[in-house]
């Protein structure tokens, strides 16, 4: 049953060094608030678990948090590289970075094995990439291979399920209970929250009736782990209904994370100095 | 005056990526369902539904199907196609329901690397995978857009670093190494019908399967475009010569781009 605490609190009850977290958002309700709060922490070894890792995986590894990164796109959208991440790859710094890579298509399959309590997922998909010859990355147990239609004889393709120690998200509101809702771009966070051990849910709002929304995903508050409020704690991203994309922080966003430097600088004014909840 | 105005108004200056944002454009027929990639192919599908294809259905990964943004989106998920689509699905649902079956006509795709046969590496470059020397932001939708939709078309620059010869890393597959590798490997779409540059327009070659270039802009010539390929690029007996963005174009093109500003 939710536990409705404060960010740093759950943060720090739920997220321990060495899990394997998916915080996820797919362009819309991207959880920096709790990305922020687990660099504060200083956690370490964490595997980070993302279809789309944006500024906020960018900010995590460069802040040296992950050990390993499973995802199927990482790149600042429309804008170009994810800097900090490139740096880890290419160069292991602040400290090398194992990498789990996939598609989309299959990223979001793994996430609905994990959610439905099934070892695998199947799928049309990866036939003839070098993703299928990398067999999902290196250094770690496959997590693609082909597999017989028992029905038909067709060879598809397999996906191991994602289960994350932990998911983390955003959502706009939740009420007195831990219910929570989320509307517009809901992407994985349903998949993510219920393929997961534990979850941290951070919200725009805590009301005391969840009025239906067209389309909303609702999370029973006894899905969640804790939810904490953290108004803003989407942006840059954003919470539709409350705020807007920040496009001009992805654009400068660019700069501060091409020089180590300067993205050293950004940690400290940004994330260490600055008090849990007040981004 | 009045004559110098009038010509002044049928001769306006455009830049490559324009002529290159129109090509691509004019490559979407009305009506179609579309699953557009970001940057330029986004630009281009926009375009397109503001000018001759009112009735273009967008769809972004994202999950937003019928997407009719006033202005140019940033990202796959900004606001303004969430808030203009017909539905909003989850990710899961775009993928295995919209995507998987062949439901959707065209994928509109961008590329880092993209070779003879219309591979596509958004990858790795140099080096090895393990130790790349250039870490690129990864696969995303594209591997099963360029396997399921009905058909793709590709927008890239062209250069020497672009056009290769072999991709380093097959991010997606265009034709493999050849005739029967589509259907060796069950990739259930056409693959890639248009390679659009800066400089022209690539078809395959029918029989081969090789991307030739068929199209040229005004003031390109075949031997520049050849200059800028790292493989020996075939060109057709005579490449069609395509026609400068016109004025309603450029006025489209640019006021979204003014918008996004």
């Amino acid at each position: 049953m939710a536990e409705i605490v404060s960010l740093a609190e759950a943060v720090g009850r739920a997220i321990h060094d060495g899990d394997a977290v998916a915080m996820e958002g797919f362009t819309h309700l991207i959880p920096f608030a709790a990305g922020h709060e687990v660099i504060r922490q200083r956690r370490r070894d964490l595997t980070l678990i993302r279809m789309t890792p944006d500024l906020v995986y960018d900010q995590l590894i460069g802040a040296g948090c992950a050990r390993k990164l499973i995802f199927s796109w990482g790149g600042n959208p429309g804008v170009g590289s994810l800097h900090r991440f490139r740096d880890a790859v290419e160069h292991s710094w602040p400290v090398p970075l194992e990498i789990e890579e996939h598609s989309h298509a299959g990223m979001a399959n793994r996430y609905v094995a994990g959610a439905s309590g099934l070892p695998f997922a199947v799928l049309r998909g990866y036939n003839g990439t070098g993703l299928e010859t990398l067999n999902g990355g290196y250094g770690s147990a496959p997590t693609i291979k082909p597999i017989t239609c028992p029905f038909t004889g067709e060879t598809l393709t397999a996906v191991s399920a994602i289960r994350p120690d932990v998911a983390v998200i955003h959502a706009q509101r939740a009420d007195r209970s831990g219910n929570v809702q989320l509307w517009g771009i809901t992407g994985v966070q349903k998949e993510a929250v219920l393929a997961s051990e534990r979850s941290v849910v951070t919200v725009e709002e805590i009301v005391d009736e969840l009025d239906p929304r067209p389309g909303a995903v609702v999370l029973p508050a006894w899905t969640v782990s804790f939810v904490a409020p953290a108004p803003g704690g989407a942006h840059p991203s954003y919470a539709m209904g409350y705020s807007a994309r920040d496009n001009d922080y992805y654009v400068a966003w660019d700069a501060i994370a091409r020089d180590r430097d300067a993205f050293t600088r950004w940690l400290d004014e940004q994330v260490y100095s600055v008090p849990a909840g007040q981004l | 005056m009045t004559s110098q105005m009038s010509e002044e108004r049928t001769e306006i200056a455009y830049t490559a990526d324009e002529m290159m944002t129109v090509s691509a454009a004019r490559a979407l027929r009305n009506g179609m369902t579309c699953f557009v990639g970001i940057g330029l192919p986004s630009a281009a599908a926009n375009l397109a539904r503001a000018t001759h294809a009112p009735d273009l259905v967008l769809i972004y990964e994202s999950g937003t199907i019928g997407a009719k943004p006033g202005q140019l989106p940033l990202s796959i998920g900004d606001g303004i196609l969430a808030e203009t689509a017909d539905a909003v699905i989850s990710v899961p649902e775009i993928f295995n329901y919209w995507l998987q079956p062949g439901r959707i006509d065209v994928g509109f795709l961008g590329a880092a690397q993209i070779d003879k046969f219309g591979n596509i590496n958004t990858t790795v470059i140099g080096g090895d995978y393990r130790n790349p020397r250039v870490r690129l932001p990864g696969a995303g939708g594209a591997p099963e857009i360029a396997a399921s939709c009905r058909e793709v078309i590709v927008v890239v620059r062209q250069s020497i670093r672009s056009f290769v010869e072999r991709v380093d890393f097959v991010t997606s597959v265009g034709y493999g190494s050849g005739p029967g590798d589509r259907e060796r490997l069950g990739l259930t779409g056409a693959g890639p019908q248009k390679i659009i540059t800066d400089l022209g327009v690539l078809e395959p070659d029918p029989a081969t399967l090789e991307f030739t270039l068929t199209g040229l802009y005004p003031g390109v010539s075949a031997a520049a475009a050849k200059e800028r390929a790292g493989w020996d690029l075939a060109v057709a007996a005579e490449p069609e010569i395509i026609a400068a963005p016109s004025p309603a174009e450029l006025d489209a093109l640019r006021s979204f781009q003014r918008e996004s500003q």
